[in-house]
């Protein structure tokens, strides 16, 4: 166990640079310098405590002992620093993305936009660096009220609407259902620190665990469980790298993040797997992957249909924890990796199909690929992620998936996942096919390429490339994952 | 029945100062005029001075200033607790005189500054007026 | 010097407000700096009393030499010297904000408001430190006389809201008299410290429980626990801003303060436990006044109004921990007195600030004002999440530590009051702060759907409070996270200590 400071600093590095960016209000181009700064130390930071995680350690920092057995402290294990990786990366490439697309589309109160991006990026990490419950709650709530001035950045009688319906299932959950579930995990067992065996086996009843656990999984209700999953459509009148980096990325993985620490830290293996409650959960999972995937067929609003995805697609990942076998597990905290690299793709490029040409809906955008052809060849090669077919990194999360479910036994989810997959399939390939091989609806757009800014379009190349690449070399995120899962199973 | 006639024969301050206390809460409660409710109170507070200074008081006890003190030339063994009636509560009640005359004085300023602004101190006038507003 | 802590807590302000009763004659400019200087004075004599409390342990001060029970004994501990310590900067720092605003609205009454709101802070200070029944009396008809005064001097409804509470808060106090008389005739004695001795083997007497349940009752009337709230939203919502600001966070603490004083100091949690069998009752009192004032705040359509509401629901988290009769329960209740006053402190000033820009607080008055005044709203958004009680504000732990004890006496009807009551809060802010974000100022239109746009490039100008106001509500907002990083300290070191050993 190492004692560091950086974690502190990596959450810290986002929030920092809050003040210098109001200061900078004046120039933009200054402005958004600072966010890439900051940007760019956070990933540094986070980086440099790759090795020290590889090499088997754990780093933690203590920052004040608020409450016995429950202080405010950071630590750093596989798991986190997985999650941590993956979104501060993909920070970096969303703040070029902001600019071309916040800029192209001369957006108001850009300030604002970068302060409140810069905390729930703060958040973020403070999330997936949580050493115990009780951290974990704070940062999530931080998280949750920083993004509802974005989500809300239009601020007109739509974006209301939609505040209110994030904040009602957003905070609505958190306090009438985690917040209890944690002050009586806290009663019962008199800590909150997450640890690899779990701190409720022999502390509570079967039943009281039970209804423990569902208080946990839908009152983070941030990772989109059906029924507390009709924020997120909602919350898609946000600016598009809003959508693409917290409603593909951080917000919503910190939903499943919280779930997969209340597995593994609270619960443990064992104590789900004596009480038979995995299959429990991941029943609700594949309910939700079904439901969330059938509703995404017929929407006709892009960010709206891949918002239906996300939430099928963060059920993967709760169901790949909740099967409870080393290889699903592998699989679902790998899925955060690769399912973000896909959909942030995917979201970027329907900023960038709006920022060129305006259109939201997928109807309209019948020949497209004659306007913007690189746009759209990130968009395909999303899909394939998402979808999980080779040779993009999604495949490999998914066929962990699938050998997770052998592993525990249930043939019948391993047929979930792969319906799924096939739904999925259908509501992303007809949008490439009708992009490529229809006429143009268009008359402008026979005319030649013109994909708009270079920083709405590139971003998305960039990841799509990405995903490529994790399919070929998934380190160090399979690395991390493994390691995780062999903690928990003692190895 | 009987048990209860020396109860209220002997304890008859304690009834005093109950149905005083209640006069001064029911016309706190039921007068209409800002001023006869103020009077209420009065009679409300006035009904607690009173049941302090009765327990104060005892039969045969004397005002309690000590009459063969050391200053008379006798010792003080001498003085004789029970024949002075108890001081104390009589003084806690000059302190609050003083808080109930001071109620009086800001409650009839707040009806001065009332009467000013609706003409009236009728208090369902006052409300009239100030649903019409 | 450090010895007459106590004394220099209430004779400082009690002097200044008679110079300043003076200056307002002859030289009404020196009014506030004499305020200042006294109740500076107080908050440094506290301060200083809070640390030595904490040192060496609880002190007994003897006002003029006094032996107790005869003379008037102050009697100061853990408990108490943070109340203290909390009530002296509230005020100081109300003090400095007020400043701006009396000068806007009162101009030719600066000397009284300065004397009425000095006197206040005296009553208050010494109801706290004070150790003995009657005088605490002498002292809480002090500051509710000054109380009165001040809310009266307001425009408008206020003279008729003030004297209704003046009506209430006399019975309230004569209550309280009349409790204190009945112990007076068991013991003879008015020593808190001696009653306690004198008391003990009283119990089971029918009289002993009378004083106890006339003085509660009393005391519930003076800090608005449900239902004998009707005063409060009145006098709050119509008083002058900086008034409400200074009476809203404090009053009501400083009485539930002396509840949890009668409780564990006078009367032992023993009887309060064993021979009182309402304490279900109690708490089931308490929630009422949690729903009822959620959903009362719920019907307001303006800001201070609301917040009043609040004030009462926020009684009800104190009166029903405190009855819990369990460990947790109180230490939440002693946590959420110190955390409850400098949250409510923070948005009544926050209230204040809007008063002194816009002239009003009603909910159209809020309109556009993210964009005009952003420091006052992000001290607003920091009071608001302390009051929902996210973390890392204090009101998220003094909730922890309620909802625990709930949990620990079974009462789930206390944990559910207390979970709804956060998620109203959260309606009754993210309302407010829509009318603040989403409609345009002074629009007719306010439903143009792009009114951000045509905002655009700064069109709004940024019209925020004065500094003077601004940095004590910002001092505030800080305050509240601080407390909540500090809980640690606050509850092994200050609280926990003072908690009887009788409770479970």
């Amino acid at each position: 166990m190492l004692h560091s400071i950086t974690p502190l600093l990596a959450v810290l590095a986002s929030l920092a640079a809050v003040p210098f960016i109001i200061l900078l209000k004046g120039r933009p181009n200054a402005r958004e310098a600072v966010t890439f700064i900051a940007a760019g130390i956070k990933l540094i930071l986070v980086a440099s405590l790759l090795p020290a995680v590889l090499a088997g350690g754990e780093v933690e920092f203590t920052l004040a002992k608020v409450l016995p057995g429950a202080p405010l402290a950071l630590r750093v294990d596989a798991f986190g620093l997985l999650f941590a990786l993956v979104s501060s990366s993909l920070w970096i490439v969303t703040s070029a993305y902001s600019i071309g697309y916040m800029r192209g589309l001369d957006e108001h109160s850009q300030t604002r936009y970068f302060c409140f991006f810069a905390v729930a990026l703060s958040a973020t990490i403070g999330v997936a660096f949580s050493a115990n419950l009780f951290t974990m709650y704070l940062f999530y709530e931080m998280l949750s009220l920083a993004t509802y001035p974005l989500v809300t950045h239009h601020q007109d009688a739509e974006a209301r609407s939609s505040g209110r319906k994030y904040l009602f299932y957003i905070m609505g959950a958190s306090i009438a259902l985690a917040l209890p579930a944690m002050i009586i995990t806290y009663q019962q067992t008199g800590t909150l620190a997450f640890s690899p065996t779990g701190i409720l086996a022999g502390k509570v009843s079967p039943v009281m665990a039970g209804v423990l656990l569902f208080m946990f999984v839908f009152g983070f209700a941030k990772a989109g469980i059906i029924p507390v999953h009709s924020w997120l459509p909602a919350a898609m009148v946000a600016p598009t790298p809003v959508s693409a980096l917290l409603h593909a990325v951080a917000v919503v993985k910190v939903g499943v993040f919280s779930i997969l620490r209340i597995i593994t830290g609270i619960y443990g293996v064992d104590l789900l797997k004596g009480l038979d409650l995995g299959m429990a959960v991941a029943w609700v999972a594949a309910f939700t992957i079904i439901v969330a995937s059938l509703i995404a067929l017929s929407q006709d609003g892009l960010k709206r249909r891949l918002a239906f995805s996300t939430i099928g697609q963060l059920s993967y990942i709760v169901l790949g924890l909740a099967l409870l076998s080393p290889k699903g597990m592998t699989g679902g905290a790998l899925h955060i990796a690769m399912h973000a690299f896909g959909k942030i793709t995917l979201f970027m490029c329907a900023g960038a199909i709006f920022v060129a040409t305006g259109k939201k809906n997928i109807s309209q955008m019948t020949g497209i690929g004659k306007r913007m052809p690189w746009t759209m060849a990130a968009f395909l090669v999303g899909s394939l992620s998402v979808i999980g077919l080779p040779p993009t990194g999604g495949f490999i999360s998914k066929w962990y998936l699938a050998l997770g479910c052998l592993q525990a036994g249930s043939v019948a989810l391993l047929v979930v996942l792969l319906v799924s997959s096939l739904l999925n399939a259908a509501y992303f390939l007809p949008i490439v096919y009708r992009a490529y091989f229809k006429p143009p609806v268009e008359a402008a757009w026979a005319e030649g390429r013109n994909e708009g800014p270079a920083a709405a379009w590139v971003p998305p190349l960039v990841t799509a490339a990405c995903s490529l690449v994790l399919f070929f070399y998934p380190q160090p995120f399979l690395r991390l994952a493994q390691m995780a899962v062999a903690q928990l199973f003692g190895g | 029945m009987e048990e209860y006639i020396p109860l209220l024969l002997t304890k008859y301050n304690y009834w005093v100062y109950i149905t005083l206390m209640m006069i001064g809460l029911w016309a706190m409660i039921a007068k209409n005029n800002l001023v006869k409710k103020i009077v209420g109170m009065n009679i409300f507070q006035t009904a607690i001075i009173l049941f302090y200074v009765s327990i104060g008081a005892k039969y045969g006890g004397t005002i309690p200033i000590i009459q063969h003190g050391p200053g008379h030339g006798h010792g003080a063994a001498q003085i004789k607790a029970l024949a002075y009636i108890n001081p104390l509560p009589h003084v806690l009640m000059l302190t609050a005189i003083v808080v109930s005359v001071a109620t009086l004085g800001v409650a009839l300023a707040l009806v001065i500054k009332i009467h000013r602004r609706h003409r009236t101190l009728e208090e369902d006038e006052i409300l009239e007026q100030l649903r019409e507003s | 010097m450090s010895e007459q802590y106590p004394a220099l807590i209430v004779i400082t302000p009690l002097l200044a407000a008679l110079l300043v009763s003076a200056a307002g004659w002859l030289r009404p400019r020196l009014c506030f700096p004499l305020a200042l200087a006294g109740l500076g004075a107080a908050a440094a004599a506290a301060t200083g009393l809070l640390v030595q409390v904490l040192a060496t342990g609880p002190v007994t001060y003897r006002l003029g030499g006094w032996e107790p029970p005869w003379g008037i004994a102050y009697y100061v501990d853990n408990l108490n010297a943070v109340v203290a310590a909390l009530v002296a900067w509230v005020a100081l720092f109300n003090l400095v904000a007020s400043y701006r605003a009396v000068m806007t609205d009162y101009p030719e009454k600066i000397g009284p408001y300065y004397t009425l709101y000095v006197l206040a802070v005296t009553g208050m200070l010494g109801m706290v430190v004070t150790g003995d029944a009657f005088n605490l009396y002498v002292l809480l008809e002090i500051t509710s006389l000054t109380g009165y005064a001040l809310i009266g001097l307001g425009g408008g409804r206020a003279p008729l809201a003030s004297l209704n509470y003046l009506f209430l808060g006399t019975i309230g106090a004569s209550f309280y008299l009349l409790g204190v008389g009945y112990l007076y005739i068991v013991t003879g004695s008015l020593n808190m410290a001696d009653l306690a001795k004198l008391l003990t083997p009283l119990y089971g007497s029918l009289a002993l429980l009378a004083a106890f349940a006339i003085t509660l009752v009393g005391l519930w009337m003076k800090m608005a626990f449900f239902p004998l709230h009707a005063w409060l939203p009145n006098a709050y919502g119509f008083a002058p801003a900086p008034t409400a600001s200074l009476l809203a966070p404090l009053m009501t603490k400083v009485m539930v303060y002396v509840m949890i004083r009668i409780m564990i100091s006078v009367f032992t949690v023993e009887f309060v436990l064993q021979e009182v069998l309402v304490g279900q009752l109690v708490v089931w009192l308490a929630v009422a006044a949690m729903v009822a004032g959620a959903l009362f705040a719920l019907g307001q359509r303006d800001l201070k109004r609301m917040l009043a509401y609040i004030v009462v629901a926020e009684v009800g988290y104190m009166v029903g921990g405190a009855w819990l009769g369990n460990r947790l329960g109180m230490t939440g209740a002693v946590l959420h007195l110190i955390n409850d006053a400098v949250m409510t402190f923070c948005v009544f000033l926050a209230a204040g600030c809007i008063y002194q820009k816009t002239r009003g607080t009603s909910f159209e008055d809020l309109r556009g004002l993210f964009k005009k005044m952003p420091w006052t709203m992000a001290a607003l958004a920091a009071g608001a999440m302390a009051i929902i009680g996210v973390p890392p504000t204090g009101g998220f732990f003094s909730k922890w530590y309620l909802i625990r004890g709930g949990l620990e006496a079974g009462h789930w009807g206390f944990v559910g009051a207390l979970l709804f009551s956060s998620l109203i809060n959260v309606v009754l802010f993210f309302r407010v702060f829509e009318i603040a974000f989403f409609e345009p100022s002074g629009g007719d239109d306010s439903h143009g759907g792009h009114g951000g746009h045509e905002e655009h490039g700064g069109a709004v100008a940024l019209a925020e409070a004065p500094l003077s106001m601004l940095l004590p509500l910002m001092a505030a907002a800080l305050g509240l996270i601080a407390l909540g990083l500090a809980t640690g300290p606050l509850v092994q070191k200050l609280i926990l200590p003072i908690i009887p050993a009788g409770l479970g």
